[in-house]
């Protein structure tokens, strides 16, 4: 199965720029259908981008967060060819993950 | 006596008739789309003299230079991109029969989106591109698709893209009908509806660049060379009959049925006097 | 004395109840007929409104919770929304030229 994540990551020696987009649909638990009854919460809780075996980018997500969200950071250091790994776990316990070459 | 009331009178009845006679004649009754589209054209760039005419594909981007930076940025990584996906693989997936999209439309669908709305001479309407897309899936054996939901914007936004940077193409042919029709969607794109009593032109003729509430609007030119849009209100894909019905229901008018003959209309006139101006579809908007 | 008092009294209760004059339901029943076939007409010319819709409903409701006075001016309010949306799908057929751009 594709995964939800694309991430581009790019560095100019120094500084590594990345920008992810995530398939998810970020129900806050507060909207309702159609019909009439709520949508019932679905979002992202947590996100991790790791480098080199530590974490340079953490979010605690709520329901606050939209559809499909787009992030998008810079960090000191990482080298081009080298592996960025991106995981998300959901309020459903729900993971993806990838992992994406700076480039 | 008589003859002193009868001298107001007749100064009336005579200023009555002066005016009749000198009032101006009604605006052109030949309808002459290349005369209305140079000055649709005019209009907008003599309004914004620093917008580049491609830059007016981009809607309310164009008119807003903060904006137009945080939108530069998205588009390296754009929300449409889920749903264009998608939308290649659901046009290049045969029906159950074994046919495809392709064998509906000339080229195999690719490249083509530029020339929709089309006049059909034989149907004697518009033919939108959504409209075509569905006659296809009905032709073989194929449930309609809604035309307000997903679906329908992926398909059109595979097709969108497939055409990105060609310039609008819409013809209308030599036939009475076909103009009939173009000057239908004028008529419709510059009438006032709704409780609150808007136009189109309201707020993309007179208004561009302008806020209503939080959003700043588009200018009428080149307004559907984006479409389908990937709306951050909508937090997903909306085709251009899903934006007509929105645009009816927020100014209190009850929307009429997608693809009804005036939405076709309006369409095809819109279309028209942004030919020229390149296709940037699928797009993104606040 | 008293006896004018009693009778201005019970006169002005008198006027008092036959102030307000109360709807019955077959005035409700005319009022949203002729605002239905008002909407109606409105949908003939391509341009009914939603707020023509969501005042008729709100006749109904009021209708159905037994409320006749309210429904009979929300039904009243709706024939006026439906001709007022006529009236403008009527002369917008003229008046759309001034929007146009030449």
């Amino acid at each position: 199965m594709a995964s939800t994540i694309r991430v581009r990551a790019t560095s100019n020696g120094d500084i590594t720029e990345v920008q992810a987009l995530i398939q998810h649909p970020m129900d806050s638990g507060f909207v309702k259908d159609a019909k009439g009854e709520i949508i019932p919460p679905h979002f992202i809780q947590q996100l991790t981008f790791e480098y080199d075996g530590r974490n340079v980018f953490a979010a605690d997500w709520g329901g606050g967060v939209s559809r499909d969200p787009y992030v998008k950071f810079a960090f000191k250091g990482g080298k081009k060819g080298d592996d960025l790994k991106i995981s998300w776990v959901d309020n459903k316990g729900a993971t993806d993950t990838t992992t994406a070459k700076i480039q | 006596m008589k003859l002193l009331s009868a001298i107001p009178f007749a100064t009336t009845a005579l200023a009555l008739a002066v005016l009749t006679f000198a009032a101006p004649a009604p605006a052109a009754d030949t309808v002459d789309p290349v005369k209305d589209a140079t000055a649709f054209r005019k209009f907008f760039t003599d309004k914004f003299p620093k917008v580049k005419l491609e830059d007016f594909v981009n809607g309310p981007y164009s008119m807003n230079e903060d904006l137009h930076k945080q939108w530069e940025e998205k588009e390296q990584f754009p929300p449409y991109e889920f749903s264009l996906e998608m939308g290649k693989e659901m046009f290049t997936k045969p029906f159950k029969n074994g046919k495809s999209y392709e064998d509906c439309f000339p080229n195999k669908g690719i490249g083509v989106r530029q020339n929709y709305p089309a006049f059909d001479e034989k149907e004697g309407k518009v033919v939108t591109l959504e409209l075509a897309l569905n006659r296809c899936r009905e032709a073989n054996g194929e449930p309609a698709f809604s035309y307000v939901r997903d679906e329908m914007a992926a398909l059109t936004a595979y097709m969108a893209f497939t055409s990105r940077g060609k310039p609008m193409d819409i013809k209308i042919p030599n036939d009475p009908r076909a103009l009939e029709a173009y000057e239908k969607g004028k008529e419709y794109f510059y009438t006032r509806r709704g409780q609150l009593n808007f136009s189109c032109a309201t707020c993309h003729v007179q208004s561009p660049g302008e806020r209503i509430r939080a959003e700043v609007l588009a200018p009428a030119l080149g307004i559907l060379n984006a479409m389908p849009i990937y709306r951050s209100e909508w937090n997903g894909m909306g085709t251009t009959s899903r934006r007509f019905t929105t645009c009816n229901s927020q100014i209190r008018g009850v929307p009429l049925t997608p693809q009804d003959d005036e939405y076709r209309n309006v369409e095809y006139y819109l279309s028209y006097v942004s030919n020229g101006l390149p296709i940037s579809g699928p797009g993104a908007r606040p | 004395m008293n006896m004018l008092k009693s009778v201005l009294i019970s006169v002005l209760l008198l006027a008092g109840s036959a102030g307000a004059f109360a709807a019955s339901e077959d005035d409700y029943k005319a009022a949203y007929a002729a605002a239905e076939a008002a909407n109606k007409e409105a949908a003939n010319l391509r341009n009914q409104w939603t707020t023509t819709a969501a005042t008729l409903a709100a006749a109904k409701k009021s209708a159905d919770a037994g409320d006749f006075d309210k429904a009979t001016a929300a039904a009243k309010e709706a024939e006026a929304l439906a001709k007022a949306s006529s009236f403008q799908a009527t002369s917008e057929k003229t008046r759309w030229k001034d929007l146009e751009i030449r």
